[in-house]
């Protein structure tokens, strides 16, 4: 009974998101106001039908109804509670109705704040919003419902794949696609822009918050994806360039710029086109990205070939959404009207210039790398494969250089900046980075590695120069800096920390597999890693073989480790649990290989120093976001029509 | 020149260099970071140089595994429908490793015809077979040649 509830909401959103779509755009076509106060309504009953479709689905999995196919497929009963309710997103079907139930909080978001937006625009922006959900709805009841059942029903679900049994995948996903569908808010407001035909600074103001939330989410999506992968996967990595990683790196690389170049729309008036079409392709790659990841598409083209219906759905939507908007945006942008002055290389919208430059090129980059094989395969060049070398090579030297622009335009004016004021106010900075980013190195791991201390003076810059910023402002003020001038300034210290991190990591880092019997050590980096030997453990679901590993440090003990190796019951699948000794300078971390002849087993041991600093520098970026987002400039109420020029009563505006 | 053309400028300018170095460091490092992919029969044929990183597919040859006594040494054989190739590997290989099962290895052949790996995967999933292993345990009529129990669904 549930499940059919929950279909029966499914559909009913359908109508909603097509009355949310078809009515406001009539409305606007023909200026009604009944028309277009029809928008708000249908959005929040679209909200409510996909919540109660969303919470059926939970209840079916909380139930254990192995009656619903997908249930069966992605649950058991052993599993505990918390990851039965995370396996309603644990696979396709049910990840694209966690996508879709975001949207329409997305959507409740924007009709909730449109009292500060004319009428028109939330109007437009929610019709938008409604078209996307109605692709979605349609892919989900013709090609993946959640809620089929199936007959008789089996005695036992499959259980959950065991990877994705971890408390960081229990959060991943709802944050991934919070971020990737908040750039359809971005993306709707583009396409109101087109049809407007208006992208003044009022246009960017409400559309500024907006992206910045929707970056927020996927900044945090993104760096738990990685955690995740660290904690999980037993390699003692971070990033492994892997198609998945990179599908929901390239929004965010987008996005990034997107925020940057919306900055400079609306402090200058210039880039319009561009915004709306950064805006747009943030908002392509977010597609792109869900559809890769679970429909299989990335680990063959032969997926599509198993369900050509859900293929050639994908493809057509695809076609029609980026397809659409880029036309839409081929007839209208140039309406745009430019801006009258010249842009100064020596000026912060130069800069962000260049900064936007290098972040599309390097997300064009992993895109080429990540679609290529796909795309020699369906050509039928052979099957290829490309590799983390090939990311690192191109990737690396377009965001270093990116870094070093950061620091300096933190400290740049808008329009022109003499080079000697310039060269005043960076001195100091460059000083701090090159004497701290040579002494954290050599006071924490040791010499050797030039790349590494060069990477880390290049994050000790990032951070100097913010923090000069900052200081320099605050000299002689009573009051606090404006949030968004401090969010600015933290998500740059958070970039900073994040390359510190990288560099080190990468320069330093030690791995070794070794055999070890129990009562033999091993020896890294300083640390003796002692194997004491495995004991059997029973868990809800699984069993396991857990080792027992003493870390000394000058014959000092200073960590006890636990790694484990796990056999699901339901699935048979086996499962590395590392043992990590986390730390603020350094992480060890332990994981278990295989058994051999005797007691011994394989292990493999990592020393990882700073690598905390990665998801440290990547929560600050995340945490400056949100500072900026909660500054009060963007609940001011919207003055519509207000031209760039007229808007800027500030002379010196904040990024 | 205006104004507006000479920023127009700038920015195209801007644009091309950065494409232009861009596709400069992408075509480099493609070419030289695309790895191929072979099955043992192909190896078997000769059609592979030497010393030439790739990828290689097929299933574990039942009762090949061999393991060194005091390192981390393996030897088995990696097999499609017609040929089997030897396969080194010092390290610890994943866990769904094991005899009979579908696996794609990293690295290269030496002069005696050993296939040298220096990393070995095997997918996330039991049911789950990597496309390229699944196309490689086909025989010449397209049929599949793997034993009917390994033949899960992907």
């Amino acid at each position: 009974m549930i499940p059919e509830i929950g279909h029966f909401a499914l559909i009913l959103a359908l109508g909603l998101a097509t009355i949310q779509t078809v009515v406001p755009l009539y409305g606007f076509a023909r200026s009604r106001t009944d028309c277009l106060a029809v928008a708000a309504p249908a959005a929040i009953g679209q909200f409510a039908m996909l919540g109660i479709a969303f919470a059926a689905l939970a209840f079916a999995f909380y139930g254990n109804d192995f009656s619903v196919a997908y249930v069966a497929a992605n649950s058991n009963t052993h599993l505990p509670w918390f990851y039965r309710i995370a396996a309603v997103w644990g696979a396709h079907e049910g990840s694209l109705l966690l996508w879709m139930t975001l949207l329409s909080c997305w959507s409740l978001a924007v009709a909730a704040a449109s009292r500060t937006l004319p009428r028109e625009v939330a109007s437009c922006v929610l019709a938008v919003m409604g078209a996307v959900s109605v692709g979605f709805l349609l892919f989900t009841l013709f090609t993946s419902n959640p809620f089929t059942r199936q007959f008789p029903p089996p005695a036992e679900g499959r259980d959950l794949n065991p990877l994705l049994q971890d408390p960081g995948l229990v959060i991943h996903p709802p944050m991934l696609y919070m971020g990737y569908v908040g750039f359809c808010v971005a993306f709707a407001f583009a396409i109101t822009a087109l049809l407007t035909g208006r992208v003044d600074s009022a246009w960017t103001r409400w559309t500024r918050p907006w992206t910045t939330a929707a970056w927020v989410f996927l900044t945090i999506g993104v760096t738990l994806g990685s955690w995740w992968a660290y904690n999980e996967l037993g390699w003692g990595g971070w990033w492994f360039w892997d198609p998945v990683e990179n599908a929901s790196f390239m929004p965010w690389l987008v996005g990034t710029a997107l925020i940057h170049s919306l900055a400079v729309t609306e402090k200058r008036g210039i880039f319009k086109s561009w915004t709306v079409l950064l805006a747009i392709s943030a908002f392509a790659l977010s597609l792109l990205g869900t559809f890769l990841v679970r429909s299989g598409v990335l680990i063959s083209v032969h997926a599509f070939a198993t369900d050509p219906a859900r293929g050639v759905y994908i493809l057509a939507f695809f076609a029609i959404v980026i397809g659409g908007s880029l036309l839409l945006y081929a007839i209208r942008a140039p309406q745009f009207e430019a801006g009258t002055e010249p842009v100064a290389a020596l000026s912060r919208e130069g800069l962000l210039l260049l900064n936007n430059i290098f972040l599309v090129v390097a997300a064009a980059g992993v895109l080429l790398g990540t679609l290529y094989p796909i795309l020699a395969d369906s050509l039928g060049m052979g099957r290829i494969s490309v590799g983390p070398p090939y990311f690192n090579k191109v990737f690396i030297p377009l965001t270093a250089p990116l870094v070093l622009l950061m620091g300096a335009a933190a400290v740049m004016a808008w329009k022109r900046t003499r080079a000697e004021v310039l060269r005043s106010r960076l001195w100091v900075p460059l000083l701090i980075a090159i004497g701290l980013g040579v002494a954290m190195p050599l006071l924490t791991v040791g010499a050797g590695a030039l790349a590494a201390i060069a990477g880390c003076v290049l994050g000790c810059w990032a951070i100097a120069t913010a923090l000069e910023d900052v200081v320099r402002r605050c000299r002689g003020r009573r009051i606090m800096l404006p949030r968004n001038v401090l969010g600015m300034a933290l998500a740059h210290v958070g970039v900073g920390v994040f390359v510190i991190g990288i560099s080190l990591v990468s320069g330093f880092g030690g791995e070794h597999d070794v055999r070890l019997a129990p009562g033999e050590s091993a020896s890294m980096a300083g640390y003796d890693f002692t194997f004491l030997g495995t004991r059997h453990v029973e868990g809800p679901n699984f069993v396991a073989e857990v080792g027992d590993f003493v870390v000394r440090k000058d014959g000092e003990q200073i960590a006890e480790l636990y790694p484990s190796k796990r056999r699901y019951n339901a699935s048979g699948q086996t499962m590395t649990e590392s043992g990590i000794d986390v730390g603020f300078w350094r992480d060890l971390y332990v994981s278990l290989g295989e058994p051999l002849s005797g007691d011994a087993w394989s292990v493999r041991i990592y020393h990882r120093p700073f690598i905390r600093w990665i998801w440290g520098g990547a929560f600050l970026s995340a945490f400056g976001g949100l500072l900026a987002l909660s500054d009060k400039r963007y609940r001011r109420r919207a003055r519509a029509g207000k031209a760039v020029a007229s808007d800027r009563p500030r002379k010196t505006a904040y990024a | 020149m205006t104004r507006t053309r000479r920023r127009r400028l700038m920015l195209v300018g801007g644009l091309f260099v950065g494409l232009a170095a861009a596709v400069a460091l992408a075509l480099t490092a493609f070419s030289e970071n695309i790895l191929y992919f072979y099955q043992p029969s192909e190896i078997a044929a000769g059609e592979v140089p030497t010393h030439t990183r790739f990828r290689i597919g097929g299933l574990v040859e039942n009762g090949s595994v061999e393991r060194n006594n005091d390192d981390l040494l393996v030897r088995f054989t990696l097999a499609d429908c017609e040929a089997s190739v030897p396969v080194q590997f010092k390290g610890t290989l994943p866990d769904l490793f094991r005899e009979g099962q579908g696996i794609v290895a990293y690295g290269a052949l030496n002069e005696s015809g050993q296939f040298v790996a220096d990393e070995v995967l095997a997918k996330h999933d039991e049911n789950y077979m990597s496309p390229d292993v699944a196309e490689a345990m086909k025989n010449q009529q397209g049929e599949s040649c793997m034993p009917t129990n390994m033949q899960a669904k992907r």
